[in-house]
């Protein structure tokens, strides 16, 4: 709409002005450009969906099957019959390595990107940074490999220990010993191996934290670890929890370290220092294709459980990391 | 050094302070205060010498960290070696080296902590435990890691065959035969690695670049929904990602167990991390050259192919470098999907094929010693596969040239920041600035 110019302005005449739109014509190449963008954004979008649904779709037979027995019975819900397959024994044993993995590897990790962010002398820093990262390349079967053929015979004789002198823990006791391809083993070699994504995580919280209240806390008087104490660790405590549930999702979903320790088993255990258990990845990697009284249908529903316990963890963990860099809900 | 003189320690700093200040200087600095406090006047006024800057008592730094600071440690160190010894040994007699060097190591805490208690104060003596502590799970985790990769050299290289590991397969193993390392090799699962990982590559880079546009530049309807996906994605397990391909693919019968039914299961793993990385690496680059290449009339799209991915090319190389070192490594999914031969397969369009991860994994659960060694041997050359990976791409995220790189050492994020995050499920979010 122009302006007439050309109207005398005797009275102010109180219209407001037509805001002007600008429309932006796309020209056939940016459309194509953003149409091709667009599709592979939503592509991603439909991979998710599809994982969970074709998990879903052919998982359902099995939970037909078995019914609620599939969480609460281990192995064949009726011995002898194909009346189903529960995954208790498997259930428990995921949470329980996953359980020892973060007692093990979070505070190794939070210590580790203490030392990365506070304590490393800055020259040296980038490189033991580097190392971290380089930890995070290492493939989970060079750490099963290692954790097989080195870890395990030195970790029996402290299981040994525990089992002699810790028995008092019920999770310390053992009623049927060899003590080797055991749970808190694959927990121990699964804690290593969330080490370095917990501690990068920690590391840039931590790095996140203000200068100025670290330089108050240190010109009051307070030692390196009373500024850690004071002003680091509140301000990265939302983070820390995030990164900690963010191992705690890659502890869970481990497979090829764990499936190398553990061989397996369908009865419930608590006695973890013990040969026995399982997990659901490791019962998915070592069950596939053998024929035995796992049935195709059983291994995907597992598959199906396992993803969507990965999936809340990981939104809920990243949730709060975010949460924590943005810097929200923290009070110094 | 006793404890018992320890605390006077302390002290004899503060008195040897005060005493070093020359008697004769002190009256003068009284007089003066007297003088002061009175009112000038009288006569006899002596010039007052000016006083000496008194030394102060140097104050106890924590971090101030001397000889004896050392030698605290060492003694610390030494004696919960005896006394572990005698209590894990002597009293209780129990076994293995692991067992002792934890016990070792809470002893070793402990009397750090008394000792810096008798010797300086509650507070240090916190303060240092806590630094031990931190410096030594550090040290821990990178000797582990340095280990673990001499380790791997260690364990292959005694046996190794090296023409036989790189020029044969696993069709001529027999296990009566002697020197049968030298009739089999790896050849099979390096082409199907280097195989399934192109195709993976070629698929899923462009597709994880354009999501990573579609986030960071169209940013159009649901690109929310898309970030908090790509997030869920990155940390969907390995082994779902491989009974997916399976359950869509193989078991409807599109597919047969083949390299390429691996690489699409590569596809998932790779397609999160390298997005959102990709989706860092555009984020940092200055919105200036975006409005400059459009104040200038460019499309769209040509303002990403001339301005943008220029710009960040050396962080999307970084990315895809780790992205690969990431999948390289990745056996579960491709349980499900190549499925693993012992034989040569050149086309990955057809039946098994074998990868390094998968003749790690079945050749390590044999009971023949020469499968192991091969496992080994194959494990060091996955490793260095990563480890060459890994390298390239911190050269490659290191910024070229003195002058770009000051010029650009402003808008870029420390450039370790996401070297480890293509193998660490955090999402992106928009960068917020405090």
């Amino acid at each position: 709409m122009a302006i007439d110019l050309d109207t005398p302005r005797s009275e102010p005449q109180h219209v407001a002005p037509t805001p002007i739109t600008i429309t932006r014509d796309y020209s056939t190449p940016d459309r194509i450009f953003r149409r091709s963008v667009q599709i592979s954004g939503g592509g991603v979008f439909l991979l998710l969906v599809a994982i969970g649904s074709f998990l879903a779709w052919y998982g359902w037979p099995a939970f037909e099957t078995a019914g609620w027995g599939f969480f609460t019975h281990s192995g064949p819900v009726t011995p002898g019959s194909s009346s189903g397959f529960g995954v208790l024994a498997s259930l428990t044993g995921t949470v329980e390595v996953a359980f020892v993995a973060m007692l093990v590897g979070a505070p190794i990790a939070i210590c580790t990107a203490l030392f990365l962010s506070e304590y490393a002398p800055l020259k040296t820093r980038p490189t033991m940074i580097a190392m971290i990262d380089l930890a995070a390349a290492i493939p989970s079967i060079i750490f099963g490999l290692w954790a097989f053929f080195e870890l395990q015979p030195n970790v029996v004789g402290f299981s040994t220990w525990l089992s002699r002198h810790a028995s008092f823990i019920p999770f310390f006791k053992v009623t049927s010993p060899p003590l080797n391809a055991s749970i808190f083993i694959a927990g121990l070699v699964v804690g290593i191996m969330i080490v370095p994504i917990v501690a990068s995580i920690c590391r840039e919280v931590f790095s996140l934290a203000p200068a100025g209240e670290r330089e108050a806390a240190l010109a009051l008087g307070a030692s390196r670890w009373q500024m850690i104490r004071t002003v680091v660790m509140p301000f990265a405590r939302g983070g820390m929890i995030g990164a900690v549930m963010l191992g705690l999702g890659r502890a869970l979903e481990e497979t090829i370290a764990v499936s190398i320790i553990l061989g397996g088993s369908y009865k419930v255990t608590t006695e973890i220092l013990q040969h026995g258990g399982s997990t659901i990845s490791q019962l998915i990697a070592t069950n596939f294709g053998s024929g035995g009284e796992l049935g195709l249908h059983d291994l995907l529903l597992c598959g199906f459980v396992l993803f969507l316990l990965t999936l809340v963890i990981n939104l809920a963990a990243s949730a709060i990391v975010n949460r924590s860099r943005s810097g929200a809900g923290v009070d110094l | 050094m006793t404890t018992q003189t320890a605390p006077e320690g302390i002290l004899v700093t503060t008195t040897s302070a005060s005493t070093q200040t020359p008697p004769a200087a002190r009256p003068p600095v009284t007089e003066r205060s007297a003088d002061g406090g009175s009112g000038s006047g009288t006569g006899s006024y002596e010039p007052p010498t000016p006083p000496r800057p008194r030394r102060l008592p140097s104050p106890i730094r924590p971090s101030a960290f001397g000889a004896e600071d050392v030698f605290l440690l060492v003694a610390s160190a030494f004696s919960a070696l005896c006394l572990v010894w005698i209590v894990f040994y002597q009293l209780t007699s129990l076994s293995g080296g692991l067992g002792f060097l934890v016990a070792w190591y809470f002893t070793f805490l402990a009397l750090v902590w008394l000792g810096t208690t008798q010797l300086i104060e509650r507070q240090v003596a916190t303060d240092r435990v806590v630094g031990v502590v931190v410096v030594s799970a550090a040290l821990l985790v990178i000797g582990l890691v340095l280990f673990i990769v001499v380790w791997v050299a260690y364990k292959a290289l005694p046996s190794i065959h090296w023409v036989a590991l790189f020029t044969k397969d696993q069709k001529n193993f027999q296990v009566a035969d002697p020197n049968a390392l030298s009739q089999v090799g790896i050849l099979h699962a390096i082409v199907g690695t280097v195989e399934q990982v192109l195709i993976a590559v070629a698929i899923g880079v462009p597709f994880a670049v354009a999501t990573a546009i579609y986030l960071n530049e169209v940013k159009g309807f649901g690109s929310r929904t898309v970030r908090t996906v790509v997030t869920a994605m990155s940390g969907t397990p390995s082994v779902v990602a491989g009974i997916f391909i399976y359950s869509m693919l193989i078991l409807t019968g599109v597919l047969h167990y083949s390299g390429f039914a691996a690489s699409l299961a590569l596809v998932v793993i790779l397609l999160p991390s390298v997005t959102r990385v990709v989706e860092e690496v555009l984020r940092v680059v200055p919105s200036g050259l975006r409005e400059a290449s459009q104040a200038l009339g460019a499309p769209e799209w040509r303002t990403v192919w001339s301005v943008v991915l220029p710009t960040a090319r050396s962080g999307v190389v970084t990315a895809v470098l780790l992205g690969i070192a990431r999948i390289v490594g990745e056996t579960a999914p491709l349980l499900f999907t190549a499925f693993g031969s012992q034989v040569m397969n050149l086309n990955a369009f057809s039946h098994d094929q074998a990868s390094l991860p998968l003749v790690i994994w079945s050749d390590v659960r044999q009971a023949q010693p020469v499968l192991i060694d091969l496992a080994f041997q194959a494990a060091f050359v996955l490793m260095t596969l990563v480890l060459i990976l890994f390298v390239l791409a911190r050269i490659f995220s290191r910024p070229r040239g003195r002058k770009s790189g000051k010029r650009r050492g402003g808008n870029r994020p420390a450039e370790d920041d996401f070297m480890a995050r293509i193998f660490v499920p955090i999402p992106i979010e928009e960068s917020t600035d405090r």
